[in-house]
């Protein structure tokens, strides 16, 4: 079984792909595999008991789309009625002008949505060889004219928006901006400059946060202070101790 | 003819002072890289190598995608300046080879299923050679498909065990591998001991080969632990916090 | 293998950033991002040094051996600059023979070493019109974030400045220290419909209609320059930027010879 002290400062138990995890007396559930009656991780996560099952929470990994989720994608290529859209997972999703609002002739697609425009879009299918469907044609989706987006690990989305929607209210409430979360990681703002700044900053900091409790609190001082410095920016080239000559704390 | 080089003193140690069945230094980094999706940056001796990952992402040419399952393709080349005489930029047949067999050993880990007509791309470049670097790349490539959070049954650990002097001698060096008389690499996915990688050259009897592979594999265990303890490292301190969340929207 | 596309938007907010004198990492128009550098990282290499600006991060070594001169010129030593753009540093870069981008980022760092005379090409010769030392300099992107002809320069000069010259390995004689004596610092500067700003970031040259590099030397000389994308500049525009590069090497010259 995995230790829960392999894990520095955190009751958090962090597994590692061909850990252990348990027996047969639990189901194997997302991010694990079982073999031998034994269930062992099959993803870098976070360990997750519940009713019965033992998951892995991805520590990250690449966003896999689903039926229904919200995303916010960005056009990569124009058909004569469609459009292929990167949605930041590995397939890119086809979007046809029948599941848009817009009464679209054969051959003018473009004029619709061109190359780098950011939608807001709903996951309409996906089939079992992964190809992915996309539709516009609900209320609030829509090409973006103005903003900006910036991208989280998709497994961060649930931080961003907070309990029942706590942290979003409070970015929002800061910044007097304008913010979509898609599911699959991209998230869009639109307000004033400064307001937008600090809302990318503080999305970086809910997405690369260090400190051990209290997110809301840490946020909301960030929020209130003069935060305008470039937070996003700060991030470390090498994230850890990686040196080849340049020593990083 | 130059006079026989003595790999072995009368000490029983090795000329760089290690006893037959000890490992050179070996440190271990995930998450180094800013663009890449998974990576790792690995010191064993002299060598240093830097792995970058991408995907699963989808597979180009198109004709390579499989409809069913993500294939792995593995990039291994060595930087110019690697090693005493500058290595020709470009593919060649060592290159090709080696990236094989390290495509092959991963995949044996790696749950492909769930990516259909994906590609998961390895790309290892070992910035400076010191003898092993297949091992090297191999045992990095594992921690930086982890760090990428692809789904896997277990990591692989590698290690070279060969012959010199008539003895058994683990981690071969510079000079070891070069005036030595046999070397055996060994690639093991540490949770079943199963041997996804080997090759060997040399001449070793039967029953040397033999305690060859068992030192290769009791050791390959060894670097596991420092694969692990590398990608725990990078994830302790970021998912201390992740708990204020629940479902998106 | 995906074509390096961003968004839009974001190209409309990088410009109405700069209108306002400002960038998305809250630089000033002309200033260039944190510089981190790295002396002789790879012991395999003659010389070698790693150039972070911002997230842009270049590793470059040097290897040395005796070849054959050029007919033309039977007594100097011969400069080959490589560079690879590799999917390590960004995934729109291949693997494969080397795209455009990296053969002109190669040309353009070899020619400032090239025409300022940093090195003494005459000292790497060993016998006339026989053997002369040949210096490979290998330029290696770990990850790319705009301005890689400033990043590849900073660490070539390191490089060379600190590399030996292996005679010892040949036969040839004692090593010595390889013949470099200048600094000739480049400064790239792109433009955005009608604003120059220094030292671009990916988005910014991804977002921009036309790129300069100039190559500086020691005596505040122009040694070497290059134009790209497909905008155009104006006569005052160069002008500027010449005057503003003189500027912009003179600090990143004296923090290479610092060594800090």
């Amino acid at each position: 079984m995995v230790q829960s002290d392999n894990v520095q400062r955190t009751d958090r138990v962090l597994v590692v792909p061909g850990d252990k995890l348990g027996d047969s007396s639990y189901k194997p559930g997302t991010g694990t595999f079982r073999k031998d009656s034994e269930i062992f991780a099959a993803q870098l996560g976070i360990l997750n008991i519940r009713s019965g099952f033992i998951n892995v929470i991805p520590a990250g990994g690449i966003y896999q789309p689903r039926q229904g989720d919200s995303v916010i994608g960005m056009v990569q290529d124009i058909g004569p009625s469609n459009w292929m859209v990167d949605i930041n997972c590995p397939y890119t999703a086809f979007l046809h002008a029948n599941e848009t609002q817009w009464k679209v002739d054969f051959g003018t697609a473009g004029q619709y949505l061109g190359v780098g425009d950011i939608i807001l879009a709903k996951i309409g299918q996906v089939d079992e060889t992964k190809r992915v469907n996309l539709t516009m044609k609900e209320q609030g989706l829509r090409k973006m004219g103005s903003g900006q987006i910036t991208k989280i690990a998709h497994t961060k989305v649930p931080r961003v928006i907070g309990k029942g929607g706590s942290m979003i209210a409070l970015l929002k409430e800061h910044t007097g901006c304008r913010i979509f979360v898609g599911q699959n990681g991209v998230i869009w703002m639109d307000g004033e400059f400064e307001g937008m700044k600090k809302a990318a900053a503080a999305v970086q900091l809910i997405d690369h946060g260090t400190q051990l409790h209290g997110l809301t609190d840490s946020v909301r001082e960030f929020l209130s202070g003069n935060g305008g410095a470039s937070a996003g920016q700060s991030q470390p080239v090498g994230k850890m101790t990686f040196d080849i000559g340049i020593k990083r704390e | 003819m130059a006079e026989k080089i003595k790999l072995i003193n009368d000490d029983g140690l090795r000329t760089d002072g290690r006893k037959p069945d000890e490992l050179r230094p070996i440190r271990i980094e995930a998450g180094v890289l800013a663009n890449a999706d998974g990576s790792a940056y690995l010191e064993w001796g002299a060598n240093k190598v830097l792995v970058a990952v991408y995907g699963p992402r989808e597979a180009q040419p198109k004709y390579l995608q499989d409809p069913m399952k993500a294939i792995v393709q593995v990039n291994y080349n060595m930087a110019a300046f690697s090693s005493e005489e500058r290595v020709r930029p470009g593919p060649n047949r060592r290159a090709t080879e080696i990236s094989k067999i390290t495509a092959e050993a991963l995949e044996n880990v790696i749950i492909t299923n769930n990516f259909p007509r994906a590609s998961i791309d390895v790309f290892i470049e070992v910035l400076e050679a010191d003898a092993g670097t297949r091992c090297a790349g191999l045992t990095a490539a594992a921690v930086a498909v982890a760090d990428a959070g692809i789904p896997m049954t277990d990591l692989v650990a590698a290690c070279a065990v060969g012959k010199a002097d008539g003895q058994l001698l683990l981690d071969l060096g510079k000079k070891e591998d070069n005036f030595g008389e046999a070397d055996m690499p060994i690639g093991i996915a540490p949770r079943t001991g199963d041997i996804v990688l080997l090759q060997m050259d040399g001449d070793m009897t039967q029953e040397e080969m033999r305690k060859a592979l068992r030192m290769g594999m009791d050791a390959s265990r060894k670097i596991h632990e420092l694969q692990t303890d590398a990608l725990r490292r990078r994830y302790a301190v970021n998912f201390a916090d992740m708990d204020d969340g629940e479902a998106v929207q | 293998m995906k074509r390096n596309i961003i968004p839009e938007i974001k190209k409309e907010l990088i410009y109405r950033l700069a209108q306002r004198e400002c960038r998305e990492d809250d630089r000033p128009l002309l200033a260039y991002r944190e510089m981190n550098f790295a002396i002789n990282p790879i012991s395999t290499a003659e010389g070698s040094a790693r150039v972070q600006l911002g997230k842009t991060d270049v590793l470059v070594g040097v290897k040395v051996q005796p070849g054959e001169p050029y007919p033309d010129k039977p007594d100097e030593g011969v400069l080959m600059t490589g560079c690879e753009l590799k999917p390590m540093a960004h995934p729109s870069f291949e693997t494969g023979a080397p795209s455009d981008d990296s053969v002109e980022i190669a040309r353009v760092v070899d020619r400032g070493i090239r025409e300022s005379n940093m090195i003494d090409m005459k000292k790497l010769c060993i016998e006339p019109g026989k053997k002369i030392w040949i210096v490979n300099l290998d330029i290696q992107v770990i990850d790319y974030d705009g301005n890689l002809f400033d990043s590849a320069t900073i660490a070539s000069l390191l490089a060379l400045h600190q590399a030996t010259v292996p005679a010892s390995r040949f036969g040839l004689g004692d090593d010595f220290r390889m013949p470099a004596s200048s600094w000739p610092v480049t400064a790239t500067f792109v433009k955005i419909k009608d604003i120059i700003m220094a030292d671009p970031t990916m988005t910014e040259e991804l977002s921009a209609d036309a790129r300069l590099t100039i190559s500086i030397d020691d005596g505040g000389h122009v040694r070497a320059m290059q134009k790209g994308l497909k905008g155009s500049l104006t006569y005052d525009e160069v002008s500027r930027a010449v005057d503003t590069a003189q500027k912009l090497t003179l600090d990143i010259r004296s923090r290479l010879i610092s060594g800090e």
